[in-house]
């Protein structure tokens, strides 16, 4: 039972995972992008599409990085390049993307696809309780624990890291030690847009193997909640993308177990969760714990530097 | 050769002025193109929305009966950005305004007319502020992130009325289907001309009027836009900054109510599932696009009117879906930030390049 729950924990949490990997990029660069919902569907419909047509389940997932790429380099072209108001820009594109979905996704919707299928690491899928579900798992789940330890030692132990973490902090300071912020910037901005379209093939492509309209259903916007909970660092991000899996497959249980609660208010609980979740974070951003970037959300010109 | 930019001493006001306009003719220009690759003629298409919403006089009102619940939403959440507050949760506070008012009208049993009227309004009033009161609160109190809680309430909003309309409000006579029983004669507004257009039209533009005189006559539109615009200087100045977030948070959440109030009552008589459109988030992009001015609300909402009874009969003839009309309002959106770029800056090319 236990076993059972804590797979459903990740294979749920995984697109919400790959999201908020790609929104601490945007953030740790100081930009804000609330595209993140709009981004996943399309990763979800171009990956779909993609591999439907190739029959390719690699080229749909380079598929969905690609076009949510794309995408991104909209939001970042506008940010960056133009300076213009972050939360509107990236409201636009959570629009763009729904509506984008929507048309080219109407004649893909009742189509089928193999999806992922799970794979076995020989040992340490027979490790008791966590084997099963860490280890007995699709090569996308795999990739993500990757990327999770990729994006720590990126920030924490190369130099171009730290000078993605210094466009967050002070853009000014990286621009006077020949940081090229709007081309880095540019950058952080479309490849984590890249990582969150993935997070979208893995709804369609593995969590349920099809496509439907609107099928990220808010998990982009709890992504954008959890970056805050994270503390902007991804180790914390794996946690927290977990923590709404498993409140997702408890839900779930409940209501395959025919409980009489009504589903609509089961299904409110992640939600309601993330808010509970996102002022406790808050708080304790404020007792010192984490750090948000100092320059967050703030565009950068170079006339401004003092 | 070097592309530069420089900042403009002052504002280019013909460009000021003409930049929503351009915005608009910009996206419907690439939406054509989107259009085309969905396999629909563009040009047909615009024409088809023109002459749905304005061909004809009940195609006017039709367009009139849209404009409605976007002048409530859009001024709400204009309102909350004059404080530079983000109220994104419009959507949500729609369908708790629906709720409210539904829940008097269904279940309160008055039997006068005007009082079912006033305690229908005031039950969505109340039910919306509340709803975006939350945000408020724990943005003045804690410093929250507003955005995040006010749109994640939408889906709880959303799941709620849900939850009522298939479980404990369902219409006992309505064959499963997942909606209330109808109102009575008494809780339903006035309708106009043999159309569907009804007295909540007349009250948006009042709220409007309203709306405009409390920001541009009394002294609280004026904190409103101080502590918008520098928090600092406001506190220094003796404002209440975390009662004014509160309270703008409060009011413009109520306001959004209204349009759910306005829709129960003079439209859809009952409440059901789906009942608005995401009439909350084409709000956002009124309240922007109007550059957070009550007249210009009512102007841009009538624009958006026109886009959604279009968007309506293009689902019917090519089976479009009802969402494209985001992805033209986000193309708006986009081509408005770049137009804002050229507001302040001018693009010059300049030869060899310049050494800084």
């Amino acid at each position: 039972m236990f076993e059972i729950l804590l797979d459903a924990t990740v294979r749920a949490g995984t697109p919400i995972l790959f999201a908020t990997l790609g929104a601490i990029i945007n953030e740790r660069a100081g930009i804000i992008n609330l595209g993140i919902e709009g981004l996943m569907l399309i990763g979800a419909v171009a990956g779909f599409a993609a591999t439907h047509a190739s029959g390719s389940l690699l080229i749909g997932v380079i598929a969905a990085f690609a076009m949510a790429f794309i995408a991104g380099a909209i939001h970042a072209f506008i940010t960056v390049q133009l300076r213009g108001n972050q939360i509107v820009s990236g409201l636009a594109l959570t629009m763009f993307g729904i509506g984008m979905t929507a048309l080219f996704g109407r004649g893909m919707v009742g189509l089928t696809i193999d999806g992922f299928e799970r794979v076995a690491i020989p040992g340490l899928s027979e490790l008791p309780i966590v084997g099963k579900a860490f280890f007995n798992q699709d090569l996308l789940i795999y990739f993500s624990f990757l990327l999770v330890v990729a994006i720590w030692l990126f920030f924490y132990r190369t130099r171009w890291g730290l000078e993605v973490r210094t466009l967050g902090e002070n853009p000014a300071v990286a621009d006077t030690c020949g940081v090229p912020v709007n081309r880095y910037r540019f950058l952080a901005v479309t490849i984590g847009s890249g990582i969150v379209g993935i997070g979208g093939a893995y709804l369609s492509l593995a969590y349920t193997p099809m496509w439907i309209e609107n099928m990220s259903a808010g998990r982009g916007w709890i992504a954008v909640a959890l970056v805050i909970f994270a503390g902007w660092s991804s180790p914390k991000a794996l946690f927290g993308a977990y923590l709404f899996g498993g409140i997702t497959a408890m839900q779930l249980r409940f209501q395959a177990m025919g409980t009489t609660i009504s589903a609509h208010l089961l299904q409110m609980l992640p939600y309601f969760f993330t808010i509970v979740v996102l002022i406790i974070s808050t708080l304790r951003l404020q007792k010192g714990a984490g750090q948000q970037p100092e320059s967050l959300g703030l565009p950068y010109d170079r006339e401004d530097r003092k | 050769m070097q592309l530069i930019t420089e900042r403009r001493e002052i504002s280019s006001p013909l460009f000021r002025f003409s930049a929503p306009l351009i915005s608009i003719a910009l996206a419907l220009f690439i939406a054509g193109f989107l259009l085309l690759a969905g396999g629909v003629n563009p040009l047909q298409a615009y024409r088809e929305i023109l002459i749905e919403s304005l061909g004809s006089l009940y195609g006017l009102s039709e367009t009139l009966v849209k404009t409605t619940p976007l002048i409530f939403a859009g001024l709400g959440v204009s309102l909350a950005f004059r404080m530079q507050i983000w109220n994104i949760g419009a959507e949500g506070q729609i369908y708790m305004g629906a709720m409210g008012a539904s829940w008097v009208a269904l279940f309160s049993g008055i039997d006068n007319h005007w009082v079912m009227m006033f305690a229908m309004f005031s039950a969505a009033f109340i039910c919306g502020g509340l709803w975006a009161g939350v945000a408020g609160f724990l943005r003045a109190r804690w410093q929250v992130n507003e955005v995040i809680v006010t749109l994640l309430m939408n889906y709880i909003a959303i799941l709620l009325v849900d939850y009522l309309i298939y479980g404990p409000w369902k219409d006992p006579k309505g064959f499963n289907f997942p909606l209330t029983a109808q109102f009575s004669d008494t809780a339903r507004l006035a309708e106009y001309f043999d159309t569907r257009l009804h007295s909540g039209f007349f009250l948006a533009i009042f709220c409007a009027l309203l709306l405009f005189l409390f920001m541009e006559r009394t002294i609280w539109g004026y904190e409103i836009k101080v502590i918008g615009s520098n928090p600092k200087a406001a506190r220094y100045a003796g404002m209440k900054t975390g009662l004014a977030i509160f309270t703008v948070l409060f009011l413009s959440g109520a306001i959004a109510g209204l349009a759910g109030f306005s829709e129960v009552a003079g439209l859809q008589h009952r409440l059901q599932h789906g009942l608005s459109p995401g009439y909350g988030y084409t709000a956002i992009i009124i309240a922007w696009l109007a550059k957070r001015s009550a007249v210009g609300v009512v102007i841009v909402a009538f624009l958006m009117g026109v886009l959604l009874v279009g968007g309506d009969s293009l689902q019917l003839l090519w089976q479009l879906p009802v969402a494209f009309v985001y992805a033209f309002q986000g193309l708006i959106l986009f081509f408005l930030l770049a137009a804002d770029f050229f507001i302040q800056y001018r693009v010059k090319l300049v030869r060899g390049g310049i050494n800084v």
